[in-house]
């Protein structure tokens, strides 16, 4: 196969396949270092914080929450929408830029799925605190009940309930499909008992045989068709919460392809963010090299700028459609007393990303990192801006209002953080950060050692 | 099959070229374990295309005609429900739930006939003939036929040494 000479190598350090397995997989076995119990006390506490919240929601009611009559959606979907938006990236990396053969992926897949799950899991969390009564949950899925009533399937939010649980059911076993290979490479490894044991059983009986190889590959392949539609349908539904209502400023066809985009922007900084941090402490620069964080980069200005263009036109057509109401909406969004979360969101998601034109600063670790958590912000902000400011001035003059969080909503809010950075720990502790499989897969033809002797 | 023969390379093109020398003299490779997906192997073990994407197919079919039906079925039979004036077969609102489960059922069905066709699942357990099969070295299993007299045995293992395999051992 014929491979360009001026393409540089996607791993770095003339790497055979025994050091890749080693390199990955050796941080598992060892113990872990005094940064990573930082950072898990830091996380429980975030989770402790959260837990008290869940508690005081559960035990007294959604009147802990900073909402009121005219603004009855805080806090609580804008996390909801910031972090499915966080989980798309993984699912766009794993069967996106699969289906474009885009080898580069092999080295970030893992991690960017692992930090879908747990997103979805973080953003689940949400709609179902908001329904006060955790206990009636269930109620939000169809079955045959007493009651004789059915869910209302012209619903967007019933939609979403499909559409969310569809999407982690998928990306779960998408996910664990993939793993498995490399599960079995871990137990294959294992020193002690324990460890062979437990993860010969992760790794379902997976020898390598061949047969398993090529329908493995079928697997992958057809899952990554199947949830590349899913992903975009995800963030669509997700739109559809608030496109399909009658408020103005949520009532645009325009939602669909920008909440997407703006899913893929700030779900791409945010894997930035990880791995930025992870590569480091894990010293897997030469597997997460400066070119994949330039790509990733790459994908944050078009995403980014996709949804700049969004907003424009989101303006544009404010004013064009000649609607008062419409026009007032973007109007006060801009310049009525949330003018300040606009801006933060205008200032974020819109400058901060054009900078990655510039080859230095979109390869530049350190700006990288700083830029994807302004991104990440923006775009918390965004939802915010999406959801508060569209709700604050109701049709009625007299219920206009303001809407500030209270501690229980902070609380709830930097519990899932707390979440979702255990988790995420718990994860690089447990299985191989780096699809080891698929990066032996690429190492012939995009390694180092191959390109100087001209080899594959 | 009681005994077999295990061999090993440690490069998957030599695999290849290997595999190739042995079907020329006859031996009967009973399976190649690999580290990673090696392309051409499915072609030199003549392999069948694998059929799981059928399986994908009928069952995401299943699903979209279940997960359509049965909104239909509930809002015009069941309970029709008069939910802002719209119509009781809300054909357009029906579509992302339907979707929704011609993924899951297509994304599910496949897994698990995945699995089933492997035999592998939690708790299978895995023949390990070499650790570092999942590591790099590229597996080769010849089958012996019981009846075979030692000297032919020793053939086989000449044949293989020929291919440039390493580790010839023979296992019962």
């Amino acid at each position: 196969m014929y491979t360009s000479p001026l393409r540089e190598p996607l791993i770095r350090g003339n790497k055979n396949y025994k050091q890749v397995t080693d390199d990955i997989l050796s941080p598992m076995a060892g113990k872990p270092s005094k940064y990573w119990y930082a950072g898990i006390t830091l996380a429980g506490i975030a989770l402790l914080f959260g837990a008290w919240a869940t508690f005081r929601t559960v035990f007294y009611g959604i009147g802990e929450w900073g909402l009121n009559k005219t603004i009855g959606w805080g806090w609580g979907i804008t996390n909801f929408v910031w972090w499915v938006g966080i989980g798309h990236a993984g699912t766009f990396i794993s069967a996106i830029l699969l289906l474009f053969r885009q080898k580069w992926r092999t080295s970030i897949n893992r991690s960017a799925e692992a930090m879908t799950l747990i997103a979805v899991m973080c953003a689940g969390f949400f709609p179902l605190i908001h329904m006060g009564r955790l206990l009636l949950g269930f109620y939000i899925f169809p079955y045959p009940n007493t009651r004789a009533l059915w869910v209302n399937f012209n619903s967007p939010l019933l939609w979403d309930v499909f559409a969310i649980s569809t999407y982690f059911a998928v990306s779960l076993v998408f996910w664990y499909v993939g793993l498995i290979p490399d599960l079995g490479t871990v137990r294959d490894r294992a020193t002690t008992k324990i460890r062979k044991a437990i993860y010969g059983f992760l790794s379902f009986g997976w020898t390598g045989s061949a047969r398993h190889w090529s329908r493995h590959e079928t697997v992958s392949l057809i899952l990554a068709g199947l949830a590349a539609p899913l992903v975009l349908s995800v963030h669509t539904i997700v739109s559809f919460d608030f496109a399909t209502s009658v408020i103005p400023g949520w009532h645009t066809t325009i939602f669909p392809p920008y909440f997407v985009s703006g899913a893929i922007f700030s779900g791409f900084a945010m894997v930035l963010t990880l791995m930025i941090v992870t590569r480091k402490a894990l010293n897997l620069e030469e597997y997460i090299t400066l070119n994949h964080i330039e790509s990733m980069n790459k994908i944050i200005i078009l995403t980014g700028s996709i949804v700049g263009v969004a907003y424009l036109t989101e303006f544009f057509i404010a004013w064009y459609s000649g609607v008062e109401f419409e026009t007032y909406a973007f109007f006060n969004r801009a310049f009525g007393p949330y003018a300040w979360a606009y801006w933060i969101m205008m200032t974020c998601n819109v400058i901060t990303p054009q900078l990655f034109w510039f080859r230095k600063i979109r390869r530049s670790v350190v700006l990288t990192f700083i830029i994807s958590i302004f991104v990440n912000i923006g775009m918390w902000f965004e939802r915010f801006v999406i959801v508060v400011t569209s709700l604050h001035r109701d049709f009625l003059p007299s219920s206009w209002t303001m809407y500030s969080p209270t501690m229980v909503e902070v609380g709830l809010y930097v519990g899932t953080l707390g979440l979702f950075f255990t988790l995420f720990l718990l994860f690089i502790r447990v299985f191989p950060v780096i699809a080891v499989a698929e990066v032996k897969g690429v190492l012939k033809s995009s390694g180092e050692k191959q390109k100087l002797t001209g080899h594959g | 099959m009681d005994k077999y023969i295990t061999a090993y390379y440690l490069d998957e093109e030599d695999l290849l070229k290997g595999i190739g020398q042995m079907k020329a003299k006859g031996l009967k490779i009973l399976d190649v374990l690999t580290p990673f997906p090696v392309h051409g192997i499915d072609k030199a073990l003549n392999m069948r295309r694998s059929r799981l994407t059928r399986v994908a197919f009928v069952a995401g079919a299943i699903g979209a005609v279940l997960g359509f039906g049965f909104q239909a079925w509930i809002f015009t039979v069941d309970y029709p429900l008069n939910i802002g004036g719209k119509p009781f077969f809300a054909v357009p609102s029906f579509m992302p739930v339907a979707f929704e489960l011609t993924v899951l059922f297509s994304a599910f069905a496949m897994v698990i006939a995945f699995f089933v066709s492997n035999k592998l699942g939690p708790g299978a357990k895995a023949l390990i003939h070499d650790e570092r099969a999942t590591d790099d070295r590229f597996l080769v299993v010849v089958e012996v036929d019981d009846s075979l007299a030692d000297e032919n045995i020793k053939e086989i293992e000449l044949a293989l040494a020929e291919a440039g395999a390493e580790g010839i051992t023979l296992k019962a």
